[in-house]
């Protein structure tokens, strides 16, 4: 990066380009994807958890929008989160394609001559030469061919000289790591074009078929859509889960699992599973992941004259490790229309501060409290609502009630009743396809390869040469790392080598035996 | 025998680890202490050499065995052997204790690291003489240690359905084995950048001066044994980080999803990635390279504490609140 930029606007493209692929570059590109990636794991990020963005954003007016503007709440897909990583992408393509050519012609080729002089290379060898010329080189090829040495020799008329290099594999190695990690981008992108995953809450005893219209969440890539979505379904027999009840991590998660019967298709025919944390069903090439549960209370409501008017299990979102749920039941065929706003508690507890709460996640005491309201729930409004959510613009209270399983509550103004039935539970899965993993998953495997020949083996040339010293025939040994990096491991190896072919000529007598080691140490 | 006596097994083990190793770190400081200057021994390899690609070409001489402060060393390895086994039955009796693979909360993850940073320096030795390493590698195991002990200790429970996998166990070991591999090239990297200031603060051809930087193999070979524990650690590492995404599928139906652990895993492997071609690039691969390679630590150390701490993350497994 030393020389200026050149004015004209082609000279101008090649230098740039020889910029963005030399090495210092992809240096300096990797610090950028690395600070680049630490913003995302401190501030919290909409595709993760959005209500805490929003929050943060709230709690700092100031900064929040500033930041948000400038994407530090989606790193991950921002622009400039996506330049370095593809300016990255585009040194690496840059710098991998010339070096394939050079590194193939280089495995079809032979190694170049020996060097006039040797005497030049550090650790150059001299050896008194036993026997002819011919007989040293002879020796000298067939060490080294069959240490799988690739071997030349020359001149042809009167050969003097015997090069050899091997671990060619390292530069290969490292081709295939830079190239398996373009294949691994390429992977995710296809997986991401072509993938989709959706949300849905499934009570126990209800079923799932996988059409858009039953997701409470879906989100797919461009290229997916609801005619890519395999047509399985599945009907949630029953579901388990077990709470830890020792000192220890009280409360935790010890087991959850759904026992499911599920057909691939149709016409398929039914087939059971239990689909558990780590154990997904897979199905059709998608696969369906348990990923939480929570209570559904049945509630039963009536009107003025006795009529049912509601009678179903309702999902309640857990807001706390103890399952603290909120719910609201909504009743659009009461008149005056009812909307209770409920919290739904296992184990339930009273306190002056925290209020009515559960004090353990299993179903050990449970109780429904809730405000019951009546007039237009709004739902005509035509705008689509929350079945989270009771709209209460238009309603008033009617008052406050609290119910153990079996116990009914008349409404204080006689507009009805309502009755906890019982209760029961809901597991909540998340669907996905992402038909790029399994190749994503292959690329790496081979990166790994890869880097592991590109990592240790070392790329190193020998030479043999017969010469002239002070009117004495000698056998010249010599040998360089080609290797960009040479440390003292390597420098060993190379003298290793070095030592081998010594010791295997002195075997065929062409030089001396050398020095035991034992005598050199 | 009875899961209290097991429990009360599995922490004597691991309290006498920590005896035996704060005995060992004394005698690594006691061979410090008497150790003589190493003679300014010529450099195995000449710098312009180095720099051209070729070399001399002979094994560089490692032994130093007459120097006196070697029977102190000596007795520090044998320590550490000792302390090795010692917290090496103090994990085994937790796994046995807890009926799984002892790596269901911080406390577990970190008496195995300590494990982890103490055998593979123990096993480097058997291979390359480390001894005058021990003070540097014993003083982070005997930290992680006690604050394993202290702040972290936790008493045995199962596991959350999620950590409940097979790939748990293999992407912990290798995660393990990094962290020792890690932290080993941390101190080989750090002693190098203290070397590398008092061999230019001595010129060439002078003493090198200064307690640690003194006793110390010469900085380039320092950098080399940094280089040499990174090449084996960094595809280590990148299987790590694979094996954590496939069970991440499994567990919650993405491979990859930016959760703090993840990106700080991700960092982690880019600033080694960003090491490995300094090593290779003209003018980066002295003490900048070094710098990259302690960077990469503090990355891996994020990871490890800052995360379980500060962040909410799927992977808030700490079982400390
Ligand atoms: C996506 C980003 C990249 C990653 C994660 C990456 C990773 C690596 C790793 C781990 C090595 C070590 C293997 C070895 O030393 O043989 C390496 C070597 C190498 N990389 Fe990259 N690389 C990336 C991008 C690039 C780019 C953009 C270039 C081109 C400028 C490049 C050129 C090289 C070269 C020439 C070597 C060989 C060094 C040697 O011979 O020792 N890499 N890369």
């Amino acid at each position: 990066m030393s020389t200026p930029p050149p004015l004209s606007s082609t000279g101008f493209l090649r230098w740039a380009w020889r910029q963005l692929t030399s090495m210092k570059t992809a240096l300096v590109l990797l610090f950028l994807l690395a600070l680049a990636s630490v913003p995302g794991s401190v501030l919290p990020q909409r595709g993760i958890d959005p209500i805490k963005v929003r929050e943060w954003i709230a709690d700092a007016p100031t900064w929040g929008p500033i930041l948000d503007r400038f994407g530090f709440f989606d790193v991950y897909s921002s622009p400039w989160f996506s330049a370095v990583y593809l300016l990255l992408f585009l040194s690496l393509v840059g710098c991998v394609i010339p070096r394939v050519g050079v590194h193939y012609r280089a495995m079809r080729s032979t190694p170049p001559p020996a060097p006039r002089f040797l005497d030049r290379f550090a650790g150059t060898r001299e050896l008194p030469l036993q026997g002819t010329p011919a007989e040293a080189l002879d020796a000298a090829r067939t060490a080294l061919r069959s240490a799988h040495w690739r071997v030349v020799s020359g001149p042809v008329d009167q050969p003097t000289w015997v090069s050899a290099e091997r671990g060619y594999l390292r530069e290969t190695g490292n081709l295939v790591f830079h190239v398996s990690l373009l294949l691994v981008l390429v992977s995710i992108a296809f997986g991401g074009l072509f993938g989709w995953k959706g949300n849905v809450i499934v009570r126990q005893g209800a079923s799932f078929s996988n059409t858009l219209t039953q997701y409470d969440a879906w989100g797919g890539g461009r290229f997916a859509s609801a005619q890519s979505l395999p047509p399985f379904s599945f009907t949630l027999d029953e579901f388990t889960v077990d709470f830890e009840r020792g000192v220890a991590q009280r409360g935790a998660p010890r087991a959850f699992e759904a026992d499911v019967t599920y057909r691939a298709s149709p016409e398929a025919p039914a087939q059971r599973a239990v689909i558990a944390v780590n154990e997904p069903l897979a199905v059709d090439g998608a696969k369906v992941f348990l990923v939480g549960h929570g209570y559904a209370p049945v509630v039963r409501i009536t009107d003025r004259q006795g009529t049912v008017v509601f009678d179903d299990a309702v999902p309640f979102l857990p807001q706390d490790g103890n399952f603290t749920s909120t719910g609201v039941v909504k009743v659009p065929d009461a008149s005056p229309q009812i909307g209770l706003q409920a919290l739904f508690l296992p184990t339930a507890a009273l306190d002056q501060t925290l209020g009515p709460h559960s004090t353990f996640p299993a179903p050990d005491d449970p109780a429904l409290f809730m405000s019951a309201w009546k007039g237009d729930l709004g739902l005509d409004a035509g705008e689509p609502q929350s079945v989270y959510r009771l709209v209460t613009d238009k309603m008033t209270k009617i008052g406050l009630g609290q119910l153990r399983p079996g116990q009914t509550w008349t409404l204080p103004d006689g507009s009805g009743t309502v009755t906890l039935a019982g209760y029961t539970r809901w597991a909540s899965f998340q669907i996905a396809q992402d038909p790029g993993k399994e190749i994503a998953l292959l690329a790496v495997a081979i990166a790994i390869m890869g880097l592991t020949l590109s990592l240790f083996i070392r790329r190193r040339r020998v030479w043999v040469k017969i010469t002239d010293r002070d009117g004495v025939t000698v056998v010249q040994l010599a040998g360089i790392l080609r290797t960009s990096t040479v440390d003292d491991e390597d420098i060993g190896a190379l003298a290793d080598d070095l030592d081998l072919l010594e010791r295997s000529l002195a075997a065929a007598g062409v030089v001396p035996e050398p020095a035991s080691p034992e005598e050199e140490s | 025998m009875s899961p209290e006596s097991l429990a009360r097994m599995s922490n004597v083990a691991i309290y006498s680890s920590m005896l035996t190793l704060t005995l060992a770190m004394f005698a690594f400081a006691a061979s410090f202490a008497g150790q003589r200057r190493r003679p300014a021994a010529a450099p195995a390899v000449e710098a312009a050499a180095r720099e051209g690609g070729a070399a001399v070409l002979t094994r560089a001489p490692v032994a130093t065995d007459e120097v006196p402060g070697r029977r102190a060393a000596n007795i520090g390895m044998a320590l550490s052997w000792l302390s090795f086994f010692l917290l090496l039955a103090g994990v085994v009796l937790r796994g046995i204790w807890a009926g799984r693979a002892p790596w269901g909360n911080m406390y577990e993850f970190s008496i195995t690291a300590a494990l982890g940073i103490l055998g593979v320096f123990l096993f480097t030795n058997l291979k390359v003489d480390l001894r005058w390493l021990g003070l540097f590698v014993v003083i982070p195991v005997l930290l992680t240690l006690g604050v394993a002990v202290t702040i972290l200790y936790t008493e045995a429970a199962q596991l959350v359905p999620a950590l409940k996998s097979y790939w748990l166990v293999i992407h912990v070991l290798a995660a393990i084995v990094c962290a020792g591999a890690f932290t080993m090239a941390a101190a080989t990297a750090g002693l190098s950048l203290v070397r590398d200031r008092a061999e230019r603060k001595a010129g060439k051809g002078g003493t090198v001066t200064g307690v640690v930087a003194s006793r110390m193999p010469d900085a380039e070979r320092l950098r080399s044994l940094t280089n040499r524990i990174l090449a084996f650690a960094f595809p280590l590492w990148t299987f790590t980080v694979v094996a954590g995404a496939i069970w991440a599928e499994n567990a919650w139906g993405r491979y990859w999803g930016w959760d703090p652990k993840e990106t700080w895993a991700f960092i982690t492997w880019v600033v080694y990635a960003a090491y490995l071609h300094a090593r290779s690039t003209a003018g980066w691969r002295g003490n900048r390279a070094s710098w990259i390679a302690l960077a990469g630590w503090a990355a891996f150390l994020m990871n490890y504490f800052g995360v379980n701490f500060l962040a909410s993350s799927l992977h808030s497994y700490a079982g400390i609140s």
